[in-house]
């Protein structure tokens, strides 16, 4: 069985799961309970400033998008950070690290933009024996519009600066958390850097409106027939959250900083993708509101199983291994050339394929009259379209035209690599010559 | 009354009543909200979907599915009533396994069909519990229409002349409106007076008369019937039972097997209904199964379905046949009568195996006999005459061009005796009548 203890920036943990700050970390009988379940880590949920804590709005603050058999796809919360007294937080931290000393305990933090506030918070956490600090510049809701969250992590110059701070006032490791709604992520993650962060972490919540009451004519959640933007998060974020993560992974100005991938993970299998995508570890979230803390079991066996079969006997092999092959469109090979062929022995004969090609896309699809359905190749552009919508997995597969063959449709043989910086139609190639 | 399951003779009251009311609730009680939802969620949402090839009636499945995942079972009912008036009686009776749910792609991919039927269900009896009608009629055409038979065919068609403009008057021999639906379907397929319920609402339409206690032929003339309106559709039904054609078939105690089912559905109180200790059905199709059933159901000890053929000919599904072993019905297969055998009553039935050969089936030398006290003839019905001026092909009714007459229903030749293809052919029926007489007063 492989190896899933990580090491990640000087913080170990038995397994690469670790749970995001949210409401699962807010109190000491969750944290335990993960722990018990077998997370390899937890981030407590964010600590503000000493003081009176924050208040939360008294009714829904969850909204959901679902798919089919209302599966929760996707989340959206209004909930701000802690609600409970600071001293609290701090001593039920402390109790549960001293019990759970192999586990990895962070605690994230989001005080006002001074460095008096940061100074002070460090000093009333560094007695908790945690085992490092995550920097709460995602939050997109409530904590804003005070100056505070996304409202520093929109802004480079004040991650820079409050990460310096941080580094200043405090020997614990620190992650820097990022928000995605911002235009180009690599921005942010270059400002950590610069302020000496040890990592970052993304993405945090992106803003979002999941529903519209439509007898009150209200976002949900509704509180009292109004509504707000909450940070959406889950299964439904995950392709948002892989592009940002390979994003900051192959930046020439971030590459190798370590990155704790959030967003959606709710299988082994998410977690491996932004494992391979360059995150050292990942942190969870809705998988774990959606089902409980047991899901991390199905994690920790699927990836052990997935890494004996790759014959990776630790994590490092896995992490970072798909970055390369992430690149720009430009670089694509246009002589790769596939088709769609799709196995009449596994077709259920719904039609979806024929439909979706016939309606939307190429025509590429012919109906015969016992139903079979048959690719046109002098037609299917392998837009990937019908494998997309079929509902049987491997149904329609896409398969490469040998190097020399002929292509039904252009009527022109498979070619060597070649990309569009170099083709003819590319009037910035032809200007080189 | 101390009648048991164990009273020699056909008699009522064999079980306790509290014990009969539950063995006669719905057959597959309706889904809820939540298991609607549910269910819907499982349609693909099919291009040229094949269950909607597989329905006689065309109904647009994967739309009113999708209508009820959508949370609009009003809409996904709407869909199903502009094809198919009477959807909700075919969500209730319609041999599903043999039909939409076959066709199913799911079927093909899990051996678990979508649920179509009882999620046609669901959508029609939302919209009927509302009480409310959900077409509107056309401005009158001043065309009068007589329809004979107020069975499922000639409801529909009804229903799609009335839609239209046309004035309709249904004529029908029983003394309630609904032809088989009314009297021909097991008891518990159609709980809580749906066919009558169903009537009502659809009559709602407006524009249609019933005359029940008329028979044609007899109270009224074809001839007249041509004479007083535009256009005439007959949806007779099959009025005869086919006879075993053995010595002994007269003896008391042998019965229409249609004629128990209807007795069954008529009675207000079922511990009046008598039924055998040892009884005998004789068939291979659906009303073969819903007389040996509903025996089983009234507390017969013994009831037996003997069917000539094999398993896979019985034209009663797997499902259904299925169903009736699971009630305690005894099937047996590839034998048929050859003897009634009492002394003034029915005591016992001889049955001889059969062979299938390529010449035909052959009774072999090899009987049995079983003990029986009460015998429902099941091996099919028959059109029982042609109103005058017309003729029989095939046993069904036989049309001449020019005489404006139409048919539909088991009456009339083309596709299976169901439900759902006599609501088909009525409402065609209807369309190929309005294109008629409209064209004629352009």
């Amino acid at each position: 069985m492989a190896n899933l203890t990580t090491n990640f920036i000087g913080i170990k943990s038995p397994n690469p799961f670790w749970l995001a700050s949210a409401p699962p970390t807010d109190k000491e009988v969750n944290v335990r309970r993960a722990y018990e379940a077998g997370w390899g880590g937890v981030v407590w949920k964010t600590l503000g400033s000493e003081g009176p804590p924050v208040v939360n709005v008294n009714g829904p603050r969850y909204g959901a998008i679902w798919g089919a058999d209302r599966r929760l796809l996707g989340l959206n919360n209004i909930e701000l950070i802690t609600d409970r007294p600071l001293e609290v937080n701090l001593r039920e931290i402390k109790q549960v690290k001293r019990d759970w000393k192999d586990r990895a305990l962070i605690i994230s933090l989001m005080v006002p933009c001074d460095e008096d506030s940061w100074r002070d918070i460090l000093a009333r956490i560094e007695d908790t024996e945690a085992d490092g600090v995550e920097l709460n510049f995602g939050c997109p809701h409530g904590m804003a519009e005070r100056g505070m969250g996304s409202a520093v992590g929109q802004v480079p110059e004040y991650i820079e600066m409050v990460t310096r701070w941080v580094k200043k006032h405090s020997r614990m490791p620190c992650i820097v958390k990022l928000t995605p709604n911002i235009s180009d992520i690599r921005k942010p993650a270059e400002a950590a850097k610069r302020g000496g962060a040890d990592a970052v972490s993304l993405i945090n919540t992106i803003n979002s409106i999941t529903s519209v009451d439509l007898d009150d004519f209200a976002p949900e959640p509704t509180i009292d027939g109004k509504g707000t933007h909450g940070g959406y998060c889950g299964p439904a974020v995950k392709p948002i959250a892989l592009n940002m993560v390979a994003e900051i992974a192959r930046s020439r100005e971030t590459a190798g900083i370590p990155i704790s991938g959030i967003g959606g993970v709710t299988t082994w299998r998410d977690a491996a993708e932004f494992m391979a995508l360059g995150a050292g570890n990942v942190q969870v979230c809705t998988a774990a509101m959606t089902y409980g803390f047991k899901v991390v079991q199905e994690m920790i066996s699927g990836l052990s199983d997935y890494m004996d079969r790759k014959g990776f006997t630790d994590t490092s092999e896995l992490v970072g291994r798909a970055v390369p092959n992430v690149t720009d469109w430009q670089f694509l090979n246009l002589n790769y050339v596939t088709k769609a062929q799709i196995s009449e022995a596994d077709c259920i004969k719904c039609g979806r394929c024929y439909i979706a090609c016939e309606d939307t896309s190429h025509q590429a699809i012919e109906m015969l009259p016992d139903r079979t359905f048959k690719v046109k190749d002098d037609e299917c552009v392998a837009c990937n379209l019908c494998v997309n919508v079929c509902p049987v997995e491997n149904c329609i597969t896409m398969v490469q035209l040998p190097k020399g063959q002929v292509d039904p449709r252009t009527g022109t043989p498979v070619g060597d690599y070649a990309n569009w910086t170099t083709h003819p139609n590319n009037p910035a190639s032809q200007a080189a010559e | 009354m101390s009648n048991s399951q164990l009273t020699p003779g056909i008699v009522p009251a064999r079980l306790p009543a509290s014990t009969l009311a539950e063995n006669f609730t719905d057959h597959e009680p309706p889904l809820d909200r939540h298991e609607a939802r549910v269910a819907a969620d499982r349609c693909y949402f099919c291009f040229d979907a094949p269950c909607m090839t597989a329905c006689p009636t065309s109904i647009d499945i994967p739309l009113f599915i999708r209508q009820i995942a959508t949370g609009t079972p009003d809409a996904a009912a709407r869909t199903i009533f502009s094809q198919n008036i009477l959807g909700g009686m075919c969500a209730r009776v319609c041999p599903t396994e043999q039909l939409c749910e076959e066709a199913c792609v799911r079927e093909a991919a899990e051996g678990k069909p979508v649920e179509i039927g009882r999620l046609q269900r669901f959508a029609t009896d939302t919209l009927m519990a509302k009480g409310v009608h959900p077409f509107t009629r056309a401005a009158p055409t001043g065309k009068k229409v007589a329809v004979v038979g107020a069975g499922p065919s000639g409801l529909a068609c009804a229903h799609r002349l009335a839609l239209k403009g046309h004035e309709v008057t249904i004529y029908d021999r029983r003394p309630k409106a609904g032809g088989l639906n009314e009297y021909g379907t097991a008891t518990y397929k159609t709980v809580d007076d749906f066919a009558q319920a169903e009537v009502a609402w659809l009559l709602k339409i407006g524009g249609i008369t019933v005359k029940t206690g008329v028979t044609l032929g007899r109270d009224v003339m074809l001839g007249d019937l041509q004479a007083q309106y535009d256009a005439v559709f007959l949806g007779l039904g099959l009025a005869g039972v086919n006879a075993l054609r053995v010595p002994g078939e007269d003896l008391a105690g042998v019965q229409n097997a249609v004629d128990f089912i209807a007795g069954l559905r008529q009675a207000a109180d079922r511990a009046t209904v008598a039924v055998g200790r040892d009884v005998v059905v004789i068939g291979g199709g659906m009303t073969a199964v819903d007389a040996a059933v509903q025996s089983k159901l009234l507390g017969a000890e013994n009831v037996t379905i003997v069917y000539r053929r094999g398993r896979e000919k019985m034209s009663a599904s797997a499902y259904e046949q299925d169903h009736a072993s699971q009630t305690g019905v005894r099937i047996i297969y590839g034998a048929a009568p050859v003897r009634v055998l009492g002394e003034g009553k029915l005591a016992a039935v001889e049955f001889a195996y059969t062979e299938d050969t390529p010449e035909g089936l052959k009774l072999s030398s090899e009987t049995f006999t079983l003990k029986a006290d009460q015998l429902f003839k099941a091996i099919g019905q028959t059109l029982a005459g042609a109103p005058e001026g017309l003729g029989i092909s095939g046993g069904k009714l036989a049309l001449q061009p020019g005489q404006r007459i139409w048919a539909g229903g088991d009456c009339a030749a083309g596709g299976e005796d169901l439900t759902v293809t006599a609501v088909a052919e009525g409402r065609d029926a209807a369309e190929a009548i309005h294109a008629s007489l409209m064209g004629a007063a352009g």
